[in-house]
């Protein structure tokens, strides 16, 4: 359970938002620039609201607070066990993947560590890169291998922020199927913005719609993205 | 060739650089991940020894360090003799003589790494010194080396802080730049010019490590 309520400005942009997430699996979707990103950057930590004015937030996950800004409460990223994967998948450079991946495994010992990578890769099905190098990576590889690193943790809650942008659709769908079964299993709530409704019709997600920095539906796909799933079949139907 | 004085001279400018790096990439990291006010302030008192004269700087440490402070006192009864004219004492002025030079080159290079890097890092659970070291220090370590090796040269170099702060004590004091302004001072221009030339030589080798001779491997950093 994921209790939201934030109110942000950047610049001229406001965002407010108040809500409270039931479902396993949420998208977040709405059009570029309505405030997807911002909010999952502030879930995750790495966005503050200024502490004095009119911002705010207060996030918390499963009745554990994780930021109450009116009291000056902010869990620090790492403890939030709150992964958060970006289009720009940026993995560490210097790193091999398997590094990249047991970067955030600092806790287990070698051999804990190496099983955990081995069934990251496998989750996100990358096997064959475990003794690649990051640099080597085409896009949609790095995205995988990002997604393997923010789950290594097992933490309670992913924010995916476009994250399957480079992967073609075949393929995104494959992997949008292997995390809804994977995910609830391990009790991870999942977050994913994306401004594809496609994305939302290929899980059994609930959506929140984000338009101009504003909520405006949250509940099954069908319902909240009525109007776009018309659009879209239209659009079939026309071609 | 004076090799009391070039033994000298590489031992103070190899003990500064360490200490500075030492102090400089915390500093560094601090001015470029910190959100304190007092960024401003602390990155104008490091580099103000680019601008102070060197004399001006060795007469403050040489007052500070002296008798006549609390400071100075306080550094005679701990180590049971005063800074001033010792090895230590121009150790101590070298580091602070210096701090731009390994400070500057490390705030460009970790200022270039990108944010999503650190934030990745912060996320999985990364503290300040975990994300310095295991991330910034590897993806800007030319310009850790660049830090590196122009403390050593300008440390090297140094004339005004070691005259007014050292002194010109054989074994303990007399680094190369004394011992060539001597020379000088003497008309033993042939003498001055082979030290002047171990000078320039470390120099340009330094220089050529820096431009030349060294590359990350796999080229730039992504």
């Amino acid at each position: 359970m994921l209790e939201i309520s934030v109110k942000a400005r950047r610049g001229s942009f406001r965002l407010e938002v108040d809500c409270l997430l039931l479902s396993e699996w949420t998208v977040l979707s709405g059009p570029s620039g309505s405030g997807k990103s911002t909010l999952l950057r502030i879930m995750a930590g790495l966005d503050q609201p200024a502490v004095h004015g009119p911002e705010q937030a207060r996030i918390s996950l499963d009745g554990q607070l994780l930021t109450d800004s009116a009291n000056g409460f902010a869990l620090p990223p790492g403890r939030r066990q709150t992964s958060l994967v970006a289009q720009q998948p940026s993995l560490f450079p210097h790193l091999s993947v398997v590094a990249n991946i047991e970067f955030g495994l600092r806790g287990l010992d070698r051999k804990a560590r190496k099983a955990r990578g081995e069934e990251m890769l496998e989750l996100v099905d990358a096997k064959e890169l475990v003794n690649r190098r990051t640099r080597e990576l085409s896009g949609g590889e790095a995205q995988r291998v990002a997604l393997a690193r923010a789950l290594a943790p097992r933490p309670r809650l992913l924010l995916l922020d476009e994250p399957f942008s480079a992967l073609d659709g075949a393929s995104s769908d494959a992997l949008l199927a292997r995390l809804e079964r994977w995910l609830p299993a391990n009790r991870v709530q999942t977050l994913m913005a994306t401004h594809d409704a496609t994305d939302a019709f290929a899980t059994r997600a609930a959506v929140a719609l984000l338009m101009d920095g504003k909520l405006e539906a949250l509940g099954p796909a069908h319902q909240v993205l009525a109007h776009e799933r018309q659009r879209l079949l239209a659009r079939i139907g026309g071609g | 060739m004076d090799w009391q004085a070039f033994a000298l001279t590489l031992k103070l400018a190899a003990t500064t650089t360490v200490i500075l790096l030492a102090v400089a990439v915390p500093l560094a990291a601090w001015l470029v991940l910190g959100h304190s006010r007092w960024r401003g302030v602390v990155e104008a008192v490091a580099a103000l020894p680019l601008v102070l004269p060197p004399t001006v700087l060795g007469f403050f440490l040489l007052v500070l360090l002296g008798p006549r402070t609390l400071i100075g006192r306080g550094i005679t009864t701990l180590l049971g003799h005063p800074l001033a004219f010792s090895f230590s004492g121009l150790v101590v002025g070298s580091v602070i003589y210096s701090l731009p030079f390994a400070v500057q080159p490390l705030v460009a290079g970790f200022a270039a790494v990108e944010t999503a890097y650190v934030d990745a890092a912060r996320l999985l659970g990364a503290g300040p010194a975990r994300v310095v070291l295991s991330l910034l220090v590897p993806l800007a370590r030319r310009s850790l080396l660049a830090a590196a090796i122009l403390s050593f040269l300008h440390t090297v170099g140094e004339f005004g802080v070691v005259l007014m702060l050292g002194g010109d004590i054989p074994g303990a004091t007399r680094t190369l730049s004394i011992v060539l302004y001597n020379q000088v001072e003497n008309f033993d221009y042939t003498a001055a010019a082979r030290t002047s030339a171990v000078l320039f030589a470390l120099s340009v080798l330094a220089l050529g490590v820096i431009y030349a001779g060294w590359r990350p491997r796999g080229g730039r950093r992504a």
